[in-house]
């Protein structure tokens, strides 16, 4: 991992200057099952390809944004600062 | 002795006579001569010097032969740093210059015995197959070995005297390597008004080029490697240049390929580069009597320079007109006498021998260019190159017209070693071995054979071993194909690697105090804090008894601000906020969605838009990002301030804290006043404060956070102010008896990744009417499926302290564990708290405790040792 990840704040930034918390997961929104609950919280998708990804501005501005990177070869196509969620549960 | 001055040379010889040199080192002893502009490796043999070193396995003498800093030739020693290339390390003078690998001197190695006896000792892999029996015998065998194996020693008695930097730099267009077409390259890319860097190793960079090029170039430095991203770490001494380029310039050249016959590793053996730069640089003539063997006009040019400079060519043979079978080189005492070509002898004491050239692709390679294997010219040329990456000159493949040396020149006799590997000593009966053996692939012969994992790392042997894998499978060099290339393409020092020592100690503004106070200061995640004052058992006995101020500045710190701040607190925490009046404090547990206790601390409201939260000591940063994730996910209207830094904070603790403390404020400290759980702004000893009425400790305590800038005056005043009281300060020590006599949990000692807080016996803390709180599922998850183990205290008998971490038992089964145990002076008892399954978490409950190898027993407490009414606390 060496590449430049764009900071919606910063700019190309060292990836070394980010947290990377993995990719976005959707949170149930009310009670959910056990399976729904085991499905949120340990599994992912780890995909071959393009990824919606949660990153952190550590040593910069601490800003946090989302991000689509190609897992594959760290290409990123672009980042951006989320939308306030409708509820808070959508995301 | 030298050459008249050759046109350019490096060497400075001033308007002296001497023919010498005016710079003095050491070598093994004796002082050499050199001129600035010199290298080690240039004065030595100016003085005379052809054995440089001893090779790896054999022994056997070896001289220069590439001078250009890929061989394992000149190895040495310099003032402690073993495997230095002399050839290239420029002299300053005062160096101390040793051999290295001999045993003996470099004249007469003992070790040089293996290359005369054969036998069971010479062969590849040797050790795999004659050390193994009889099986005792092996830690005989591995002192050998380890005594026999490695170049170099390091010095471990060696103290730190160099400081290695990383300074991170930007180009947007880096190019490596300042041949012609590097710099050509450069100017082209300086003229079109891009921020130009070029990095060269050194040695052949034109020092006339360098002053006025127009871009900034980096010598003697080396790239170590592309990465992705356009990241090159240049190693230039004692400095990492991180480079992010947004175009990079391959330019490293190519590198001259030695011929594999009998004898090729004898001192006088040469390749051309070598002639061009001792002739050139350092005015030195190689030999007298040459014999040039060479596939490209490489080895003609040096046979020019040589005749130049008088030196007798005896003969010239060029591969591409004249077909060669057998070359036999013969020395006597590893120095080259004769070559015998194709029957011919020819007397000789220096054999120009040159293969042709091989693009040093490795760096393309590295981020993913192809390389392909060119038949005609017997190289393998980089293809498919990455975005934003290009190939020029040499790299590229520009090397000229070249023939294809045979694999070997050993003709039918062929007696003596013929080394593919100079740096490993592999023979080509080695890898005709390894063959035979079954390894049958070039990954799978390289690790067996080790040929390319020398110093060089296949700078020297990758090709020829190839085309001599090649041969023997009756395959092809395409078949056969490359090994992988990976970084560092340079030798590089683990110094350089490690940068400069970083142990960033965080210290609290009272830092100094503490230690003028007799502190033990003890590392805390990353902050220095101390231990105790010398006397932990009697500092925790007057905080019972008198007062007691430990510094508790490392307390993480936020401000949570806004509208909806307490809603925001509310989510995120099992318990309430929103409904916290103001000026009041309440406990909180934080937990992630999995149930997991992350983090504690104590939450006060300061005004109706305005929370002050405190986190552990070293959870500050998780808790802040933690913070900052979830309302990036949520965007409530609250604004999250990390203030660790800019407050200081004590905790005043003790029976005669109220004292104390009437005694440094106007504001009304009566327990009406400042009731427990009570947050008050106010002046105290003239100091602007929070005071936060809490105790961690058990005793009447107030937490005061004040500006760190007053972080000495204000220890200063309390311990002065105080001292009738017998105030004194308590380190971390005493404090962790205090809490654990209150039962007051360690987040991360008496918790774990497994750890909830329906376990830890903090179920109390979840707010089940709330509509949601981070965690609440995986909670509700825990309550269906019945606690598994639950956090409680005990004592134990005979006062035995058990150590942290040790098994709770029942019937010779592991049920639980232990997460803290002490001595309190204050109970007389050895007390602790641990994991035990649920039927056994109830007062009075007997477990036993393994504590060396017996059992002690204990009872389970479930409510604190101490005042488990809180009597005191809130007196």
């Amino acid at each position: 991992m060496s590449f430049l990840l764009p900071c919606p704040n910063c700019g190309p930034r060292d990836v070394d200057e980010f947290s990377c918390t993995g990719e976005v997961t959707v949170r149930p929104k009310s009670s959910p099952t056990a399976r729904e609950l085991r499905s949120y919280l340990y599994f992912r998708a780890n995909v071959a390809g393009v990824q919606r990804e949660w990153w952190y501005h550590r040593d910069g501005c601490e800003l946090w944004f989302q991000a689509e990177r190609d897992t594959r070869t760290n290409e990123v196509v672009r980042t951006w600062i989320p939308e306030p969620a409708s509820t808070p549960a959508a995301q | 002795m030298r050459l008249a001055p050759q046109p350019g040379e490096r060497i400075d010889r001033g308007n002296t006579v001497d023919r010498e040199g005016s710079i003095v080192f050491t070598f093994d002893g004796r002082p050499v001569r050199a001129f600035p502009g010199d290298t080690i490796g240039s004065a030595l043999f100016a003085s005379g010097q052809r054995v440089f070193s001893r090779s790896f396995k054999y022994h056997r003498p070896r001289g220069l032969l590439c001078c250009g800093g890929h061989c394992p030739n000149c190895m040495m020693t310099v003032d402690g740093a073993p495997n230095v290339r002399a050839c290239t390390v420029p002299v300053a003078g005062g160096e101390r210059v040793v051999t290295q690998n001999v045993l003996g001197s470099l004249q007469r190695d003992l070790m040089s015995v293996t290359d005369k006896i054969g036998g069971p000792f010479t062969p590849v892999g040797f050790y795999y197959r004659t050390m193994i029996r009889p099986r005792w015998a092996w830690p005989y065998y591995e002192k050998f070995l380890r005594h026999a194996a490695g170049l170099g020693k390091v010095d471990k008695h060696h103290e730190r005297s160099t400081r290695f930097d990383t300074e991170h730099r930007r180009a947007e267009v880096l190019v490596v390597g300042g041949g012609s077409a590097g710099f050509a390259a450069a100017r082209k890319a300086a003229a079109e008004g891009r921020h130009v860097v070029l990095v060269d190793e050194g040695p052949d960079l034109l020092p006339e080029s360098v002053g006025d090029a127009g871009f900034e170039i980096i010598a003697p430095a080396r790239a170590l490697g592309l990465w992705e991203g356009g990241l090159v770490p240049v190693e230039a001494g004692t400095t990492l240049y991180r480079f992010r380029a947004e175009k990079i310039v391959v330019a490293t050249g190519a590198t001259e390929q030695p011929l594999l016959f009998p004898g090729n590793d004898l001192v006088g053996v040469m390749l051309p580069g070598a002639i061009r730069r001792m002739v050139d640089f350092w005015a030195l003539k190689p030999g007298n009597r040459a014999v040039v063997v060479t596939a490209d006009d490489r080895g003609l040019e040096a046979a020019e320079k040589l005749r130049g400079v008088g030196v007798h060519i005896a003969q010239i043979a060029d591969l591409r007109h004249e077909r060669v079978r057998q070359i036999a080189a013969k020395g006597k005492r590893g120095h080259l006498r004769s070559v015998e070509l194709d029957g011919k002898q020819i007397a000789c004491d220096l054999l120009v021998m040159s293969g042709g050239a091989q693009p040093n692709y490795s760096l393309l390679a590295q981020l993913g260019a192809k390389v392909e294997y060119d038949a005609a010219r017997g190289m393998f040329v980089p293809i498919e190159l990455p975005d934003n990456v290009e190939a020029v000159g040499a790299a590229a493949g520009d090397i000229g017209p070249t023939a294809v040396p045979a694999a070997t020149y050993n003709g039918a006799a062929g007696k003596g070693k013929c080394f593919v590997c100079v740096c490993e000593d592999v023979t080509d009966k080695d890898v005709k071995r390894a063959i035979a053996e079954g390894f049958d692939s070039i990954e799978l012969a390289k690790r067996y054979t080790t040929v390319t994992m020398g110093p060089c790392q296949g700078k020297l042997c990758h090709v020829p071993s190839i085309r001599l894998y090649a041969r023997e499978t009756e395959t092809d060099e395409t078949s056969i194909g490359t090994t992988t290339a990976r970084p560092p393409w340079a030798p590089v020092s683990l110094g350089l690697l490690a940068g400069r020592l970083h142990e960033p100690g965080k210290r609290t503004s009272m830092h100094h105090r503490h230690k003028d106070l007799g502190a033990k200061i003890m590392w805390t995640g990353s902050w220095r804090r101390p231990h105790s004052y010398g006397d932990p058992q009697a500092e925790a006995k007057n905080v019972h008894e008198n007062i007691g101020v430990i510094d508790v500045s490392t307390l993480g710190k936020l401000l949570v601000r806004g509208p909806e701040a307490g809603a925001f607190l509310d989510r995120l925490y099992p318990n309430r906020f929103s409904d916290l009046k103001a000026g009041r404090i309440r406990y909180g547990v934080l937990q992630t969605d999995s149930g997991r206790i992350m983090d504690d601390g104590t939450i006060a409201r300061l005004d109706d838009d305005t929370f002050y939260v405190t986190t552990t000591s070293t959870g500050v940063n998780a808790v802040l990002q933690w913070f900052g994730w979830w309302n990036a996910v949520w965007r409530m209207d609250a604004e999250i301030v990390d203030v660790t830094g800019a407050l200081a904070a004590v905790n005043v603790a003790g029976p005669k804290a109220r004292t104390l403390m009437e005694r440094l404020t106007d504001l009304d400290v009566s327990n009406e006043g400042i009731k427990y759980l009570d947050a008050v702004q106010g002046s105290v000893a003239g100091v602007p404060c929070l005071i936060l009425r809490i105790g961690f400790v058990g005793e009447l305590g107030y937490e005061i956070h004040f500006p760190t800038t007053f972080g000495e005056y204000f220890l200063d005043t309390l311990l002065e102010q105080g001292a009738d009281l017998g105030i004194r300060p308590f380190g971390l020590e005493p404090q962790r008896v205090l809490r654990l006599e209150k039962m007051h949990i360690l987040v991360g000692q008496d918790t774990d990744s497994e750890s909830n807080i329906l376990e830890a016996n903090m179920g109390w803390l979840a707010k089940w009417d709330k509509d949601e709180f981070v965690g609440r599922w995986s909670l509700e998850y825990v309550q269906q499926r019945d606690v598994r183990e639950n956090l409680v205290g005990f004592v134990v008998d005979d006062g035995i302290v058990p150590a942290e971490g040790t098994q709770i038992v029942q019937e010779g089964k592991s049920i639980g564990r232990v997460t803290s145990s002490r001595w309190s002076p204050e109970l007389g008892q050895a007390i602790g708290m641990g994991w035990v399954p649920p039927d056994l978490a109830h007062e009075g409950a007997r477990i036993a405790i393994k504590v060396d190898g017996k059992l002690a027993a204990a009872s389970v407490r479930l409510r604190s040792f101490f005042d488990p009414d809180g009597e005191q606390l809130k007196s």
